[in-house]
């Protein structure tokens, strides 16, 4: 860090070549480490204390904030060491993905604002003391004198700080389409110009004061704005961040971890139990189960062996597999579903925000009204260019939409903060108002209204010898559909029985021996029996007829919650689920839905919405596996729980960030005051404008009125977009 | 009131450089872990000698 002062505003912009020069070496590598459990002086000093002890690292700073760590150290340092050891004092730390996150560390754009904006409220501040002794009554070489500071100080600060709104405006003029920052840059301008021309014919009004004051309200407003996104763009990133893309490759017979942007087709990967595929492929050796619910939403495991095709996002549940890549990186399964995302992305983008809908009125209003005033005036008067000018001015600066460049981010902020407390994160600027919008709502099954986690249904049905058994094979396996069998059994009191020979079949199940004869647990196939529609696990005791255990999928917490709440607020509800009939229906009925659909297919789904859609409803769509990525894009708003797949949350306006699913009717009821809070803001300067055009219109206007007018609006708006608080 | 020639001026200078240690409080990026450097100041650590 540089201590250096740097001599003009536009110096600290621009990254010095010191810096630069900084960020092209690479001598270190660079790890970093979500911490979501520090939270005090004492953890800071623990962790770096800890992390600094370790061999082969330089540096380790905590950012309480972000609730991150990033460790400078040897590159054969990794990043399982760390949490390793972080884990050993207990702390519970995540990877990050160094290389998605880079994008949040400079927040360029948020400094450069923040910057104009000090300028310009520095400047505002000056101009205005000046201006105060004027309003007093400062006469004649006193006034003259006071409107040249202003004019020194008022025209640099503007001519930078204003850059922002010239900027937008001349990219929308290009194009010939008005926005707001057209009548802002407008105003700005003209009031500058005149102003001076005032100075230099020792005239009594100057605007300085308006024009800086209009400056700093609205780049307050887009500061409020930037953050809003700012924070909402950083959450998302950690959450794409914890996903690090990386695979074991084999290398001739060693096995070698390499980026998965790095896999090309042909290579041989190796996927642990538990671990997600990171490519398309084809298994070579191994056999195992794959949960593929995140992609097509069906809870029953699926059986992979020699030659069967895996898509990239399944998860790997057994046994270790080698795959053969077939597809990587932007051809696999998981990207290609990125076109149908991009075709529905596109109907979305047409929704015009109630900003852009008042600005389209609005812009072109006050270019009139300044007109015919100028023209006006110019009648009335025979010709007085000067006087006309001055009243088309005054009108322009009086009617600029201060109070509305702030209405919209003064809420939004407020709205989203509140949210965000809750554990929703609003990723999409206009999401809030297109949730308020909400008639439908659409759930997908699997991992969004339950939590992808089976639970034992059936434990009455069975006599305690043959739960002995199946407890005692059950412990020896890690698949999602034992482990929770033990959990049940041993939660109702089981004592595993003795068996010898346990081993895994991966691929099958568990086998061993009890009193001599064989036990087994797993598949429906391989103990011989017949699979029946629920997800279901078999025992075979020797040669018996083989026992059912069934599960069912554990609700994810708040769900019911959150459907009797959105029922109650007067929705229509739909469950959509790729998964079987059975599972389907007997959910919908535990939570009281009155229609759904099973089986559905990722376009079926997506179909589904659209036919909604031209019917007029207003969907909002709750999913979270690839099957719903279409879907969600489709829907006229979408939210996603963190669990769900990258891009299910790309693809989503608002990612619900803890698992509980509650807050989502708290969010409908938000957002529906907050667009109302937007359409109040408007209503108010809508009857500042009412009050203070027809004064301006008739030449009453003086600087202090205008200065009034647009404070008092703009503070009355803050205020009441607080209230949402 | 020929006072204020002189008086102006220097308030400007002196307001100029409140910006300016505001500007270099940005760039020194003194923003980055508000809540870690409230806490920071709290810990009994580095009191001899301030880390970089």
């Amino acid at each position: 860090m540089c201590p250096q002062i740097a001599a003009c505003p536009a110096c600290a912009v621009a990254p010095s070549a010191e810096e630069l020069a900084k960020m092209n070496e690479v001598v270190e590598a660079r790890i970093m480490l979500s911490l979501p459990t520090v939270h005090c002086a004492a953890c800071i000093t623990a962790v770096e204390r800890e992390l600094g002890r370790a061999n082969g690292v330089h540096s380790a700073r905590v950012n309480l904030t972000l609730k991150r760590v990033s460790i400078e150290a040897d590159p054969d340092v990794t990043a399982d060491d760390m949490t390793a050891l972080l884990a050993s004092i207990g702390y519970e730390a995540h990877e990050l993905d160094a290389g998605t996150l880079r994008a949040t560390e400079t927040d360029k754009r948020g400094r450069e604002l923040l910057m104009r904006l000090a300028v310009s409220g520095f400047a505002m501040m000056n101009v205005m003391l000046l201006s105060i002794s004027v309003w007093a009554g400062a006469e004649a070489a006193t006034r003259d004198l006071f409107h040249w500071i202003s004019a020194i100080i008022a025209l640099p600060a503007i001519a930078f700080s204003a850059q922002p709104f010239f900027r937008s405006a001349w990219s929308v003029l290009k194009v010939r389409r008005l926005n707001m920052d057209v009548p802002i840059s407008l105003a700005i301008l003209l009031a500058c110009a005149l102003s001076l021309y005032e100075v230099t014919q020792s005239g009594k009004h100057a605007y300085f004061d308006a024009a800086l004051s209009l400056t700093f309200f609205l780049l307050a407003g887009r500061y409020l704005d930037h953050r809003t996104r700012a924070i909402a763009r950083s959450a998302a990133e950690e959450l794409a961040a914890l996903e690090v893309p990386r695979a074991e490759r084999f290398d001739g017979d060693e096995l070698v971890t390499v980026p998965i942007a790095e896999l090309a087709v042909g290579d041989l990967v190796r996927v642990k139990p538990g671990g997600r595929m990171p490519v398309d492929g084809v298994v070579t050796d191994g056999q195992s189960e794959l949960d593929r619910s995140l992609l097509t939403g069906e809870t029953v495991p699926v059986y992979a062996g020699p030659d069967s095709a895996v898509s990239a996002g399944e998860v790997n549940l057994t046994g270790p597999l080698t795959v053969r890549v077939t597809a990587a990186g932007e051809d696999t399964s998981l990207h290609r579903m990125a076109d149908l995302v991009a075709m529905a992305e596109s109907s979305k983008n047409r929704y015009t925000s109630l900003a852009d809908k008042a600005a389209g009125i609005y812009a072109p209003g006050v270019h009139l009204l300044s007109f015919f005033a100028f023209v006006g005036w110019m009648v009335a008067t025979g010709g007085d260019v000067r006087l006309s000018l001055n009243i088309a001015v005054a009108v322009l600066i009086i009617t600029c939409p201060c109070a509305l460049g702030l209405a919209v981010p003064a809420v939004t902020t407020a709205a989203s903060g509140r949210l965000f407390r809750r554990g929703m994160l609003i990723k999409d600027a206009t999401a809030l108002e297109r949730l308020a919008e909400v008639d439908t709502v659409v759930f997908d099954k699997t991992g969004t209204l339950t939590e992808g986690a089976p639970e034992l249904t059936n434990l009455e049905d069975f006599k305690p010898r043959d739960l002995q058994v199946a407890l005692a094979l059950a412990q020896a396996s890690s698949h999602p559909l034992a482990v929770s069998l033990a959990a049940a059994v041993s939660g109702a009191g089981g004592e595993p029985a003795e068996l010898n020979d346990l081993h895994e079949v991966p691929g099958y199940g568990v086998e061993g021996t009890w009193n001599g004869e064989t036990v087994r647990l797993g598949r429906a196939a391989w103990v011989g029996a017949k699979a029946g529609a629920q997800t279901a696990t078999y025992l075979q005791i020797g040669t018996a007829n083989p026992l059912e255990f069934t599960f069912a999928d554990h609700l994810r917490e708040g769900a019911d919650k959150a459907v009797a709440a959105l029922k109650e607020q007067g929705m229509k509800l739909l469950l959509i689920s790729g998964d079987a009939p059975v599972a389907v229906e007997t959910l919908a009925k535990r939570l009281g839905f009155d229609e759904w659909v099973a089986e559905a297919l990722p376009e079926d789904k997506a179909k589904r919405i659209n036919d909604l859609s031209k019917e007029g409803a207003r969907v909002l769509m709750v999913g979270d596996g690839l099957n719903d990525t279409a879907a969600l894009a489709a829907a006229h708003v979408s939210i996603s729980p963190a669990s769900a797949l990258d891009a299910a949350r790309v693809a989503s306006d608002i990612v619900l960030l803890g698992s509980d699913l509650s807050p989502l009717s708290e969010a409908t009821v938000t957002a529906r005051k907050a667009t109302r809070r937007i359409k109040e803001n408007f209503a108010i300067s809508a009857w500042y404008n009412v009050i203070a055009v027809p004064i301006a219109l008739l030449g009453f206007a003086t600087p202090l009125m205008a200065a009034l007018a647009m404070s008092l609006s703009s503070i009355t708006v803050s205020l009441n977009a607080l209230r949402l608080r | 009131m020929g006072i204020i020639l002189y008086l102006i001026p220097i308030s400007l200078f002196l307001g100029g450089l409140g910006l300016l240690a505001f500007f270099w409080t940005l760039k020194s990026k003194q923003y980055d872990d508000p809540d870690g450097d409230a806490h920071r100041i709290l810990s009994d650590e580095w009191d001899d000698k301030p880390r970089p």
